[in-house]
């Protein structure tokens, strides 16, 4: 029998193909402990602690922290973000349904799965629509 | 003045080590095929020629290069040194003020008499890209930050936006640094810049445009560290380390807790606790400005002024020459040199203005001096106190 609670036990999946599965069901997962810490980007065990981790998907609501419109070469401009999701976690992301200049601190954002590369996609934000419920699939317990 | 009686107040015995030798490499573009370890071996000659001393007295050596997996490995090979003590910490451009640390530990402990400190890097003439090629970071690489300038960028941003620092406050920091710089005949930049066109440069990661970018040169140095029993009989009036400090937050930005505070908030204090000094004592505050948002929230962290005045406070002339702060005043990354990890030369100035050997640009009867070092993308920070002591 194998012990997957176990630190030393081999892992099935890595943190990150765990977070891609998500993502190919349009979910932005991230991690908490039983005490309730919450962990992003996915690793195999909680910083400080290094207590067990356990999946949770997250509503996909967030605010911009900051912000950059890189002058990309042989491109347009285009957003880079620090993004504080509401479950209490800041990602990397992008902004996108508006001009990379128009992205602003503070804005309201809301997840948007990037399909451009199917087998790849990238979680990504756009500003939050009124009354938009949030992406479906989100687990809070 | 520091009185060399005073308390100590860690186990490291205040002033006990001194920096005896510095020196750069060669500067800017160098003759086509130099190799980073080139320009290591060309400063360390430099560096023990400066304080009186040869290659067979090098016992400790300490490198580090983004170029060279194996930078100590790669210049004791070169020079035929086989050294009692090394290492080859790799913090980024903090590395040094770390070595130093080790250096003075190294010495403290009777495991070596005279330390090496070396750095080179070729990364204008093999291009950045090649020099310092970035990792893959599956949660950030795909959103292509052009790093490390969008994360500075968004700590810039996040300054803006928080304490009302403005694009001119940034330029400020260009144009004092661009001032300094043509009082020094080996900086890159031999042009004046006025605010004007700092703010009409090109963006680059908005706020941040050209001018608020380092230079990308190649470069290097080195400096000798020895006990202060032996470096009181050494050619060169000794430079004593009074105390460092270092500390590490985070890897990559959205790790950073707060973007607009560094680790240079817990340094700071503690190397200037060790030394004795609070922010008033300093004559040359040398910060690393590979960009200009660095050098307000170092003035900050360090307690050169409040947090979030530091745009006000750069705007007011006080970093530029005549200015109530000299800071930076080999022209800085900005616009002396910046070859890719440039702590070095922070620690190389800083050595040279206690000394009284900077000409035009020097900082009149200056003893006291700190050398703030930053890696990765505000990520390792690393300061150093230096002075002279006199008996």
């Amino acid at each position: 029998m194998t012990d997957n609670t176990s630190p030393s036990a081999s892992a099935s999946a890595s943190p990150w193909r765990v977070f891609k599965d998500h993502c190919l069901k349009g979910q932005l997962a991230y991690q908490v402990t039983q005490a309730g810490q919450v962990v992003f980007y996915p690793r195999v065990c909680a910083p400080q602690t290094g207590d067990d981790l356990h999946w949770r998907v997250s509503k996909g609501l967030g605010t911009v922290y900051s912000c950059t419109e890189v002058m990309g070469k042989d491109r347009e401009p285009y957003n880079v973000s620090l993004i504080d999701v509401d479950e209490g976690f800041r990602m990397m992301s992008r902004v996108d349904g508006l001009a990379a200049k128009d992205v602003s601190i503070g804005l309201r954002v809301q997840l948007k799965m990037d399909m451009t590369h199917p087998e790849d996609p990238l979680p990504v934000f756009v500003p939050l629509q009124a009354g938009h419920p949030g992406p479906t699939g989100a687990t809070h317990d | 003045m520091i009185d060399p009686h005073g308390l100590s107040t860690s186990p490291f015995e205040r002033a006990s080590v001194a920096v005896v030798g510095a020196a750069e490499s060669d500067l800017g573009h160098c003759a086509p095929g130099t190799s980073p370890v080139d320009l290591m071996a060309q400063a360390s000659l430099r560096a023990l020629s400066d304080a009186g001393l040869g290659l067979k007295d090098v016992d400790a050596v300490f490198c580090a290069t983004s170029q060279i997996r194996f930078a100590t490995t790669a210049l004791c090979e070169y020079l035929g040194v086989h050294p009692r003590t090394h290492d080859g910490t790799q913090m980024g451009g903090s590395s040094f003020m770390t070595h130093m640390a080790q250096a003075c530990a190294a010495l403290e402990r009777g495991q070596c008499e005279v330390a090496l400190i070396a750095y080179g890097s070729t990364q204008r003439s093999v291009s950045r890209a090649a020099a310092s090629p970035r990792e893959f970071n599956p949660y950030e690489t795909p959103y292509q930050p052009v790093l490390p300038i969008s994360a500075y960028a968004m700590a810039a941003a996040r300054h803006m936006h928080e304490f009302g620092t403005t694009r001119t406050h940034l330029a400020s920091v260009a144009v004092a640094a661009r001032q300094w710089a043509l009082m020094n005949p080996v900086a890159w930049e031999k042009e004046p810049l006025t605010l004007e066109q700092a703010l009409a440069s090109r963006m680059v990661s908005s706020p941040l445009t050209l001018r608020d970018c380092c230079l990308v040169t190649d470069g290097g140095g080195a400096l000798i560290l020895t006990r202060a029993d032996r470096a009181r009989h050494l050619q060169k009036a000794p430079v004593y380390v009074l105390g460092f400090a270092q500390e590490l937050s985070h890897l990559s930005i959205s790790n950073m807790p707060d973007l607009t505070t560094t680790g240079a908030k817990i340094t700071g204090l503690a190397a200037m606790k060790m030394a004795g000094v609070t922010p008033g004592s300093f004559d040359l505050a040398m910060l690393y400005d590979a960009f200009t948002i660095s050098t307000i929230l170092f003035l900050e962290d360090l307690g050169f002024c409040q947090k979030g005045e530091g745009g006000p406070f750069v705007a007011s002339g006080a970093i530029a020459p005549g200015g109530s702060l000299a800071v930076n005043t080999n022209g800085g990354g900005l616009s002396y040199c910046h070859p890719g990890m440039y702590g070095l030369l922070l620690l190389i100035e800083a050595v040279r203005q206690i000394r009284g050997e900077c000409g035009v640009r020097q900082v009149p009867g200056c003893e006291l001096a700190v050398a703030h070092g930053n890696g990765g993308v505000l990520s390792t920070q690393a300061t150093v106190v230096l002075g002279a002591v006199h008996d």
